[in-house]
């Protein structure tokens, strides 16, 4: 099992990504360059997080158009499963691959903290050994993850079961104080309709071993882990 | 041949930036500006023969890469 680790200039959490997959899951992890035009043969794709391009225009507009962008496509269109994490989600927004917006956070702050989620599906390749309603306590930083989409858009998610993270307290329960950004329906992460893109704000691989203060972030590692030894492509 | 473009966040959607700024403002003593809307702007340069070309150049640069339209629109003008 191989992952890619696409690499943007100004991404900042892709050594941390391939640490987590290859260290803490020990799989085979290769970085591979936003100028390059393949994946390498990987097995699963991780966008990481960071500032591309250094958020100019609008975070992940810029990397929208790098050349392994149409490779990212062609796989996650073929049923690969791509992981969006942070920046990595902006940029999924950006380019389509997943649908909404991010705005700056309601409160105009950086949140670089601790929150808490709860884990609504587990029909995803990145939460399948996860269990539902599972609480995970991971990593944000950032300053927009106020997550957005049209009414219908956020309908039609909200009625295909396609929010996987929610932000929520330690009860399992979405409030406003539990809501870190504003995002409408507390939404920390989602899927694409065939389930194999998966973006979400807060950071799994700053939070794999428990010494960073927290290992929740590893099962996201291990499901797909799990889904690809499985051979099961959602 | 110049355009300037403008963009804006759609009316629906929320603007945390310039909900701030006119709370700012109220604080001055501004209590007529009821409120701010903050957008981008850009001006492009346009090697083009015609106002024709600039607008629909201007209007697909925009529309693909200056505005996001889940969340903006744009104006554009030519100078």
């Amino acid at each position: 099992m191989k992952c890619a680790v696409v690499v943007f200039p100004g991404s900042n959490c892709d050594h941390d990504a391939y640490y987590a997959v290859s260290h803490v899951l020990g799989a085979k992890a290769e970085f591979v360059w936003h100028k390059d035009t393949s994946l390498a043969g990987a097995d699963f794709v991780v966008l990481p997080g960071g500032f591309s391009h250094g958020d100019y225009l609008r975070t992940g507009a810029i990397a929208r158009f790098s050349p392994v962008m149409s490779a990212v496509r062609a796989f996650a269109d073929a049923g690969g499963p791509v992981l969006g994490i942070c920046n990595g989600f902006q940029v999924l927004l950006e380019c389509g691959l997943l649908p909404g917006a991010m705005l700056r956070n309601r409160d105009l702050k950086f949140h670089c903290e601790l929150v808490g989620l709860r884990v609504e599906r587990t029909d995803t390749p990145f939460t399948s050994t996860a269990r539902s309603g599972q609480h995970l306590r991971l990593p944000i930083a950032h300053g927009e993850g106020n997550y957005y989409a049209p009414p219908d858009v956020l309908a039609s998610l909200e009625a295909a079961g396609r929010v996987v993270f929610r932000y929520s307290n330690s009860r399992g329960e979405t409030t406003d104080e539990s809501n870190p950004n504003g995002s409408l329906n507390s939404i920390a992460g989602i899927c694409s309709e065939k389930r194999n893109v998966v973006g979400l704000m807060p950071h799994p691989e700053r939070a794999c071993e428990s010494v960073l203060g927290s290992a929740d972030g590893v099962v996201l590692f291990e499901s797909v882990a799990q889904t690809l030894s499985a051979g099961a492509r959602v | 041949m110049k355009a300037r473009v403008f963009v804006t966040l759609k009316p629906s959607v929320f603007d945390p930036q310039g909900h701030t700024i006119a709370e700012a403002l109220h604080s001055l003593g501004y209590a007529a500006v009821s409120d701010v809307r903050q957008g981008k702007y850009f001006e492009l340069d346009l090697n083009v023969p015609t106002s024709a070309n600039a607008e629909q150049l201007a209007t697909e640069v925009a529309d693909r890469v200056l505005a996001n339209p889940v969340i903006e629109s744009f104006r554009i003008e030519l100078a």
